[in-house]
Formats: C-alpha cells, structure tokens, sequence
C-alpha cells in the first residue's frame, strides 16, 4: 500500500537562505504527527509546502501517490497548471495560526464556501453538511453569528470545520493554538483529539507539548531545516536522544 | 448694492436645469460603472508581482491622474478627432470621465487590497479555490468594504467634474445654468439655484453610500 504522505529530500529557499534543507517523511493513512521545535527550524513552512501555499526549490512531495505542484516535462521541473495545484489543494486541510476566516460570511457560509464552488454542491447540500461538521465542533447554535462575534477559540473551531467538511485526506494544522487566550486552548484541542480519534490523519505543527505527547502517534523534531530527531512520542520526550532535542524539551513547557 | 434677487426668471427655465441635472447624473453613471471596471483590474495591476502588468497600471494611473480633467476633456473632444478619433461631444465626454474615474478609483481599490490580509488568500487556496474564486467571493467583497468610506467621496468629486463638460457645450447642469444666465441676466439667482441642485444631489449620494455601507457593514 503506498503512503498518505511521502517527502524526499524536500529543499526550500527563500533567496539564498536555505530554509529546509533535505526533509524526508513518509506517513501512513490515520497516523497523528506533531512537528515541534523552536522557531526558524522550519516546521510551518514544511506544513506550508506541502499545500502548495510555498513553492519549493527540490525534492517530491506526494499524497496517495500523486506528485504535488511539480511536473517533469522533458526532464525539465516546472510547476503544475493552476488549476491542478488548486485540485491538489483540496486532498488537505488546512486550519492557521490566525483562523482567517472570511469576516464578510456567517460561520455556516464560511464552511459552505468551498462546498458550493470546489465540490460544486447545491446551497442546501452545502448548508446541511456545514450545520453537520458545525454541529461536530460544538458551534451549530452559532451558525449564522460572523467571525466577528465569536471568540478566538470558537472562530478556530469554525476554522476546522470550514477545512475537514471538504473531506481532505490529510489535515494540517498549522500553531492553531498560538493565537488563542490560554483559556480557549483547550477546547480547540478537544476538536482536534476527537478527530484524531475519529482516525483522521494529521500533521500538527505545534508548541503544546502536552498536547503533542499525548495525541500524537510519532514526533518530529524539527532542528535547523532538518528532522533533528523523530519517534514515538513517550520516547522522545521522556528520553530524547539528542543533545539538540533535550535542550530544546528543557526550555519548553512540558507539564 | 441695489441688487434685488427674483427667482421668476430662474422658475421659468427651472425644467432646463432639471434636464440638464439628469444629463449630468446620466454621464455620472455610466462614467463611473465603466470607470469601475477599469479601476478594478488597473488596481489588480497595480498589486500584482508581475512587473508587466504592474508597469501599464501605473503609467495609466500617472498620466491621467496628473493632468487635470478639463485638459483630458479638451484633449478627447478636440485633438482626438485630428487622430482620426471622432466622438460626438456626449461619447466623448463619457469616454474621458471614464477613463478619468478608472485612474482614481484604481488608487482608491488598490487601498482597499492591500488591506484585506494575505491570510484571506491562504485561506482560499487551502480549501481548493482558484485564484479568481478568491478574488470574486473573498477579495472583492472585503476590498469594497475597506473602501466604501472614500468610494463615496471620489463618487461626489466624478459627479461634480461632470460640470466640465460644459467646456465642449454638453447640455448638462452648469451648461444650461450658464444658458440661462446669459439669456435672463439673473446672475445670482441662477448661480444659487444651480448650486442648490448640486448640493442636494451630493447630499443624496452620500445618504445612499452611507445607507450601503451601513448594509454591508459586518457584524461584530
């Protein structure tokens, strides 16, 4: 069976700074990975490449198979037609730091939006399957409030259903909690936990170790633009193997 | 001063002034919804990262903004023609507020983009839409919420350099006020009643541009 997810030797460059620097990863249909690692190591703009919202320089990325945003042609590697990398798009999800959800739309018309112009569904099709995922991450009452009228917390919520009711076949979540006031943390955890459990497969880019530890089934440290060190999570972080990754535990909030 | 106002004279061409208030609100509209397209996708140019489409965007914002209304109107209705270009003095006038209207407005629109946060674009692109998906359903709409408080502004300054077009005897507003003018000697009255006209339908389009403001306003 061919992975979800297979990266080799993924390079990105902004200019001539040299961003990752050989990243390989491969990932089995329902596996739960955190990234973690301090900031500039690289983890948010691997998640970023993987979507496409980054260009990268070398390697391959592909999901079930399918080779992501490039094509060689004539053995010549150019990016694929916009079309396509928008199709390619919509094999993941993706939930941000900052939400972005669209403010001019109700939470409902929010999760609808990609329903009715990507997957082409009929307005009540779209409407019943966004009061179903609205209804999963605990906001159905909210349906018709704006992004504006929610809390931080809620409006990540909204995020990840307007992301998961496009049936993606992997979910990114990019610091969803980074953002948030520490008393609406938890209850975007709780969504993505519940999802986890569903067998959902995700890549949690994150500083929540806690969190990490106990959702996810492998790790990924991320250290200078390579995977430092990766495994099952009570491992790495009960005994990390590298120096790198001890020092970077000891000045994290593990509790 | 033995000035005495009487309006009488004024009252009785007062439906001359009114067809030429409709004239004027007529090449209004029809200027401004050209010259919103064209400042839409200039602003887009102007935006962009690709340098050929950023170039003519700016050119045609730099040359037109900076040559004052009247000369384009001059230049449209009289040099054109010796270019082979023959309009008649309606046509032209159109086409010049239009592409005057484009220039200004592109600035005002590009103001508005730069505002709506890069985030909004990611956001579209994660779930699978195309770049025009994004900026018809998510772009637009914020782009004109962001702008909508000097879109009605620059709308008021379009109607009123509608007056210009009196330079190439256009019936419109202030042409017909001059008419009148010369025709009854009425100086004052009919200098005020024709201000009055234009004040009142300033008022008005500001009134319905704050009405839709308020409309599209998001709730929070």
């Amino acid at each position: 069976m061919t992975n979800l997810l297979e990266i080799r030797d993924l390079h990105k460059r902004y200019g001539t700074v040299e961003v990752l620097k050989g990243v390989d990863c491969s990932m089995r249909q329902g596996e739960v990975i955190s990234i973690i690692g301090s900031s500039g190591s690289g983890k948010t703009t691997m998640l970023r490449c993987i979507n496409m919202l980054e260009e990268f320089q070398g390697g391959t990325i592909s999901i079930d198979g399918q080779e992501i945003g490039y094509e060689a042609v004539g053995g010549v590697r150019r990016r694929k037609p916009e079309r396509e990398i928008a199709r390619q798009r919509a094999l993941t999800g993706m939930a941000f730091q900052q939400f972005n959800l669209f403010p001019h739309m109700t939470a409902a018309g929010n999760v609808m939006l990609g329903l009715v112009k990507v997957k082409k569904m009929s307005r009540d099709e779209a409407s019943a399957l966004a009061e179903k995922w609205l209804n999963r991450v605990g906001l159905l009452s909210r349906k018709d409030h704006y992004p504006g009228q929610l809390s931080g917390g809620q409006q990540q919520r909204v995020a990840i259903a307007r992301a998961i009711a496009m049936n993606p076949k992997l979910m990114l979540f990019d610091e969803v909690t980074s953002a948030l006031d520490p008393e609406l943390v938890n209850e975007v955890l709780q969504v993505i936990k519940g999802l986890a459990d569903d067998g959902m497969s995700m890549l949690i880019v994150t500083h929540e170790m806690r969190f990490a530890y106990e959702v996810s089934s492998r790790v990924i440290f991320m250290n200078q633009g390579r995977i430092g060190e990766e495994g099952d999570p009570r491992e790495m972080f009960l005994k990390p193997k590298t120096e790198r990754l001890a020092e970077f535990l000891k000045n994290s909030t593990f509790n | 001063m033995s000035y005495t106002l009487n309006f009488a004279a004024v009252w009785r061409s007062f439906d001359l002034l009114l067809q030429g208030l409709a004239l004027s609100l007529g090449l209004a509209v029809i200027a401004i919804l050209a010259g919103s397209v064209l400042g839409l996708v200039t602003a887009f140019g102007l935006v962009s990262k690709s340098e050929v489409l950023r170039r003519p965007a700016g050119l045609y914002v730099t040359i037109i903004r900076n040559t004052p209304i009247l000369v384009l109107v001059l230049f449209s209705y009289f040099a054109l023609p010796q270019l082979g270009v023959r309009l008649g003095k309606i046509e032209s006038f159109v086409l010049t507020l239009a592409v005057y209207s484009g220039a200004y407005l592109a600035e005002v629109f590009r103001g508005g983009l730069i505002a709506v946060p890069p985030g909004q674009r990611e956001a579209g692109l994660a779930i699978g839409l195309t770049e025009m998906q994004i900026r018809t359903s998510i772009i637009i709409p914020l782009m004109l919420r962001n702008v909508l408080p000097s879109l009605g502004s620059t709308m008021i300054s379009l109607f009123k350099d509608t007056s210009l077009a009196a330079a190439i005897a256009v019936p419109e507003l202030t042409f017909e006020a001059r008419k009148i003018n010369v025709e009854t000697f009425r100086v004052i009255e009919t200098w005020i009643v024709a201000s009055c006209l234009y004040v009142a339908t300033c008022s008005l389009l500001a009134a319905l541009m704050r009405a839709v403001e308020r409309r599209l306003a998001v709730p929070r």
